[in-house]
């Protein structure tokens, strides 16, 4: 820049406040904020429980527009690597970005080709640090999350939780959302003081049938449609489509129930 | 040679018969790099690399130098090496940036096409050098594989079997006799040894290393490198071939 260029503005008034923009625009307000205040097209509940030979996850297929039952088809558990399984619930939109920015984290660690594969306790650590980050600036990813998954050299089982908020912790079962209070207590039952070295695949899918048959009874945004994964060190077996028996006869007899006879 | 470019050599600028000589001379810094050799067989992509191990003290197998990106590419180079570690890194962010705009995988073309563009960058100025590398990139996408080779004055070309470096002249020779729409890819594994083996200067007889990578169908698609068995039987047929005799190149049966 020349000096003649440097002269330019001195002695000019100031374009903000002598010539206000004719749209009314303040010039001086305050930035418009954006960031999430809550979540609109919402997945539900997740379950997690670890058992004698790995772990095992499950979440229903739907995704609700509050109270409206919106999409049928949304699979909240994701695939991370050969050895972790990832289901989230809350807020759908942050839970694919959260898809994106896992898929990334993988391709990145596969890119160094040093035969080392992330873990699902790297990943645990990940996601939370993601969601701790985003909470100081006060604009979450409104989800709960579980990571789920057998972890390190010994395929050790691996079940932890992370929401929102950046809380963490792990534990031999583990819910999110309305589960909590309604999945929690009967999982505990089976994996409570060490019982959970023991159980058996079959009584660990009971177990989590149980809970999802719960859940679509008493939770008014839940489906009767869900992905269970369960991951042993062979690997990871993803079960898409299961549903749980449930009875309804009870409803004829409720009042007010179906047409009136009389 | 000295005397050829005189005062047209020093700078990104054309001679008076117009040819850019820094351009040029990175050639040169090609030319005495490892043999590379790149195949496209019907069902996927073989790169293969021949490193002269300088040192006893090298740990085997410990310093890979054909580098994956994304998951479906793999990039080899061959020249001036840490000039081929940048362009990984540089064909790196492209594939994040596709796949952070598009939500999808890099298809081989465009990959080719952004390193091509970017190697050629360097060729406008003479505050930056050329880059001293011929890149070559392996890509199996939905369109099926692919293999190009970048130079170092930003030119591209798909092709379906290419070298580049000490040994370019013999491997080009023992590759022009391929079958490629016929070849599959563990074929193309025991060929692509075979040739590196054909470029073997006897009187230099120092101790190598091949590493070879693939991508393509029996990989799903990941590009990884080739198993340890798979590359041990390669290399003992070629072993095998070459020393065996020069005119068998009839695969060897099962």
């Amino acid at each position: 820049m020349s000096f003649l260029e440097l002269t330019e503005p001195w002695g000019k008034p100031s374009k903000n406040i002598f010539f206000p923009t004719s749209n009314g625009v303040q010039q001086n307000a305050a930035p418009v904020n954006s960031r999430t205040v809550q979540p609109i097209v919402t997945g539900a509940s997740v379950i997690a429980l670890k058992y004698a030979d790995g772990v095992m996850i499950a979440a229903d297929n739907l995704a609700s527009y509050g109270s409206l039952a919106r999409f049928f088809d949304v699979e909240r558990l994701t695939k991370v690597g050969n050895n972790t399984i990832v289901g989230i619930g809350g807020d759908v939109s942050d839970y694919q970005h959260l898809q994106r920015i896992l898929e990334d984290l993988e391709i990145k660690e596969s890119n160094h080709g040093d035969g080392y594969a992330l873990q699902p306790s790297h990943i645990h650590e990940y996601l939370s640090r993601v969601f701790y980050a985003r909470r100081n600036k006060m604009d979450p990813y409104w989800n709960q999350a579980i990571v789920a998954g057998v972890d390190g050299d010994e395929k050790e089982p691996y079940v932890a939780f992370a929401d929102l908020r950046g809380n963490t912790y792990t534990a031999p079962a583990i819910a999110t959302g309305f589960a909590i209070h309604l999945a929690l207590p009967l999982l505990r039952k089976v994996t409570d003081d060490d019982h959970w070295k023991t159980l058996s695949k079959e009584r660990a899918r009971a177990a989590i049938d149980d809970c999802m048959r719960v859940l679509y009874y008493r939770d008014g945004r839940s489906l009767n449609k869900f992905s269970v994964a369960t991951i042993t060190a062979d690997g990871v077996d993803f079960q898409t489509n299961q549903s749980v028996s449930s009875e309804w006869a009870f409803a004829e007899k409720q009042y007010g129930y179906g047409t009136q006879e009389v | 040679m000295s005397s050829i470019g005189t005062g047209y050599d020093l700078g990104l600028f054309f001679s008076p018969d117009g040819r850019l000589f820094q351009a040029e001379y990175a050639y040169k810094a090609v030319e005495n790099g490892s043999t590379c050799i790149g195949i496209k067989c019907k069902d996927g992509v073989i790169l293969a690399l021949e490193k002269v191990v300088t040192s006893k003290l090298l740990k085997p197998r410990a310093n890979p130098r054909i580098g994956s990106v994304g998951r479906h590419v793999g990039i080899a180079t061959t020249g001036f090496i840490p000039d081929g570690m940048h362009i990984l890194k540089r064909a790196r962010d492209e594939a994040n940036a596709w796949r952070d705009n598009y939500g999808s995988a890099i298809p081989g073309s465009v990959m080719a096409d952004r390193i091509g563009n970017y190697v050629q960058l360097f060729t406008c100025y003479s505050s930056v050098r050329p880059f001293g590398v011929m890149s070559f990139v392996a890509a199996y996408d939905d369109q099926g594989p692919h293999l190009y080779m970048i130079e170092p004055n930003g030119v591209y070309w798909g092709y379906n079997g290419i070298s580049a470096g000490k040994g370019r002249q013999i491997a080009r020779n023992e590759l022009e006799k391929l079958d490629f729409s016929t070849l599959k890819m563990k074929d193309a594994v025991k060929e692509a040894a075979r040739v590196i083996y054909a470029t073997h200067d006897e009187e230099h007889n120092k101790d190598h290393e091949i590493e070879m990578t693939w991508v393509g169908e029996e990989t799903n698609g990941i590009h990884t490198a080739v198993p340890d068995e798979l590359l041990q039987e390669a290399e003992a047929y070629a072993r095998r071939t070459v020393e065996g005799g020069e005119d068998e190149d009839v695969p060897m049966n099962e």
